[in-house]
């Protein structure tokens, strides 16, 4: 009786500590979100509610060529990583030959790298190939540093796989090829869509990696944000920010919503 | 992390034991030849572009650092080594110093709200665990950029806090508090503690709970079973918890950048504006590879370290 009572106590302190915790966490968000809607250019008090900052946000073509280049590369990046990481994936689960365990360490270093280490490093790499940059070198450096995220997201997924229900299948007539696309392939895609968010999230997001890879008058929504906050804080700057912050908080429910429905589909038998 | 090593280091031994004798040995030898051969087909474009785009650049990086730099900013290879000899001068080498302090205070505040937060969603989520875990994914997954930009709005003289305050009447004049220490590490904390958090919780939850319970119907006090059950059960969600902060924040150029002054440079704006501005790219990869031997050493101490006494 005591200590349930000194539980509820304990874990009211706890509790108290924590909220502080996720105030910090939201605190400057909420300022952002704010502010993006205020009618005042100097930005710290609240002189009344204004849409005007998002709509010269999408009058601003400068932006909107931002935003193009930050799609066309996300994109084509994320298809890119998502093939090469889910084939990856599939074959680091799936056999277990002579330097697997070595691969399944190896594909941890872009992920421990410093990133300006990895982004000077590519920039210096196109330069020995004589490659000038463009938005072509900014696809290749994220497909560099995205595949070992989906590498990681569809191998986890594909840990979980019940071997035999491909032996079932193969019992009843299905070819390998079948066997693959019928029963495999449906069980790997919760993991490969979810890679895919991460890595699109991770492309769409990124600035350091873009920053030194892109050359001259190719400039991506985080490029465009970076150069704007150097020459000093706007309401417009805040609009871009709750734009790219809801895009991501967007895709992120969404790949909850996607690795909740997994858990379902794996618990399933359970219940039966 | 120990036994992981082991298995990087030997590659695999178990797929490469000699194959048996006969007509069974010769079979199973071509199938682990066929199973092999299908593995690196699928592997083939990973590693393709793991070796162009990252092992071949990182080697041009390590030539480059024994280079120097030509009369236009190009690199003149060479073998010398001056440039590290640069970094480690008295002239530079503080500013590695710092970067490691910063990161390393960072990385304590970090671990400081990260495990009450995890342990908080670990013990006591309920029902709404997944909101909770919803909520540090969040910052985890939006632009770190713009996170660190928010700090700018609410820092800086006319920025919030500088505006309550004058409003209150508790200052007069705004105080200063964008371009310091305070606020390059109020930055690194803020943008990593989802690092932190994420990896904690993992190991919080996978804790067997009735251990705790033991150690308390033993009669030991709660700070004692936080202190001699909990933290040490929960030691690989620290050890990578710290290494997701620290290794990240060493190296970042973002923060110091947009929240720092000319006195808290890192070693990522040195770095940065070798490459960009001063164009001495030998010299910035040579503090590249510098900062990632450290950093590798920094690792191996403190894996070393906290393995030792987790066997102890």
């Amino acid at each position: 009786m005591r200590r349930r009572r000194d539980q509820r106590i304990k874990a009211k302190g706890l509790r108290v500590y924590v909220a502080l915790v996720y105030a910090f966490l939201f605190a400057p968000i909420v300022v952002l979100v704010l502010f993006s809607f205020n009618n005042s250019r100097r930005n710290a008090t609240w002189k009344g509610f204004t849409l005007k900052w998002y709509s010269a946000l999408f009058g601003d073509s400068a932006v909107l060529d931002a935003f193009k280049n930050t799609m066309k590369v996300a994109i084509i990046a994320t298809i890119l990583a998502t093939i090469f990481g889910s084939l990856a994936a599939y074959a680091l689960t799936r056999y277990h030959f002579r330097g697997s365990s070595l691969y399944n360490g190896a594909i941890y270093v872009p992920l421990v790298i410093p990133e300006i280490v990895f982004g000077v490093a590519l920039l210096s790499g196109f330069n020995a190939a004589g490659l000038g940059l463009s938005l072509k070198t900014v696809i290749i450096s994220h497909v560099a540093f995205m595949v070992s995220f989906v590498i990681v997201v569809v191998r986890a997924r594909m840990s979980g796989f019940d071997r035999a229900l491909e032996e079932a299948a193969m019992d009843l007539g299905a070819n390998e090829i079948q066997t693959f696309y019928l029963v495999t392939l449906p069980f790997m895609a919760p993991g490969i869509m979810a890679g895919a968010l991460l890595a699109f999230v991770l492309s769409f997001d990124d600035f350091v990696i873009t920053f030194f890879n892109s050359g001259v008058g190719n400039t991506t929504l985080p490029l465009k944000v970076y150069s704007m906050v150097k020459f000093g804080v706007t309401p417009e700057i805040n609009a871009i920010s709750v734009f790219m912050l809801g895009i991501s908080s967007l895709l992120l429910l969404l790949t909850y919503r996607i690795q909740s429905g997994e858990r379902r589909t794996v618990q399933e038998p359970d219940k039966g | 992390m120990i036994q992981k090593g082991e298995d990087l280091l030997s590659g695999g031994a178990a797929a490469s034991a000699p194959a048996e004798p006969g007509l069974v040995g010769r079979g199973l030898a071509r199938l682990r030849g066929r199973r092999f051969l299908v593995a690196n087909i699928l592997l083939a474009p990973t590693t393709m572009w793991l070796v162009l785009f990252m092992v071949l650049p990182l080697l041009v990086v390590l030539v480059y650092s024994f280079g120097s730099r030509g009369a236009f900013g190009d690199v003149v290879l060479g073998f010398s080594l001056h440039n590290y000899a640069k970094v480690f001068s008295p002239l530079w080498f503080p500013i590695i110093l710092r970067s490691f302090g910063f990161a390393a205070v960072a990385t304590l505040l970090t671990l400081a709200m990260g495990y009450p937060l995890a342990y908080f969603i670990a013990m006591y989520g309920g029902r709404r665990k997944s909101l909770y875990l919803i909520l540090i994914m969040l910052p985890f997954w939006t632009s770190y950029l713009i996170r660190t930009y928010s700090w700018i709005v609410i820092l800086r003289s006319q920025g919030v806090v500088n505006t309550v305050l004058t409003s209150l009447g508790v200052i007069n004049d705004p105080l200063n508090l964008l371009n310091t220490r305070f606020s390059v590490i109020l930055g690194l904390t803020y943008g990593f503690l989802p690092f932190m958090t994420l990896p904690l919780y993992a190991s919080l939850e996978k804790l067997d709970k009735s251990l705790i319970e033991a150690a308390q119907d033993l009669g030991a006090s709660r700070l004692w079973t936080l202190l001699t059950v909990t933290v040490p059960l929960s030691l690989p969600g620290i050890v990578a918890g710290t290494l997701l902060v620290f290794i990240p924040a060493v190296g970042d150029f973002v923060t110091p950048d947009l929240l720092g002054g000319p006195d808290q440079t890192m070693i990522g704006n040195v770095i940065q504006s070798q490459f960009l501005s001063t164009r001495d790219w030998a010299y910035g990869s040579a503090l590249s590879f510098s900062l990632m031997a450290i950093l590798l050493v920094a690792i191996l101490l403190y894996v070393r370290k906290v393995g030792a006494e987790e066997l102890g």
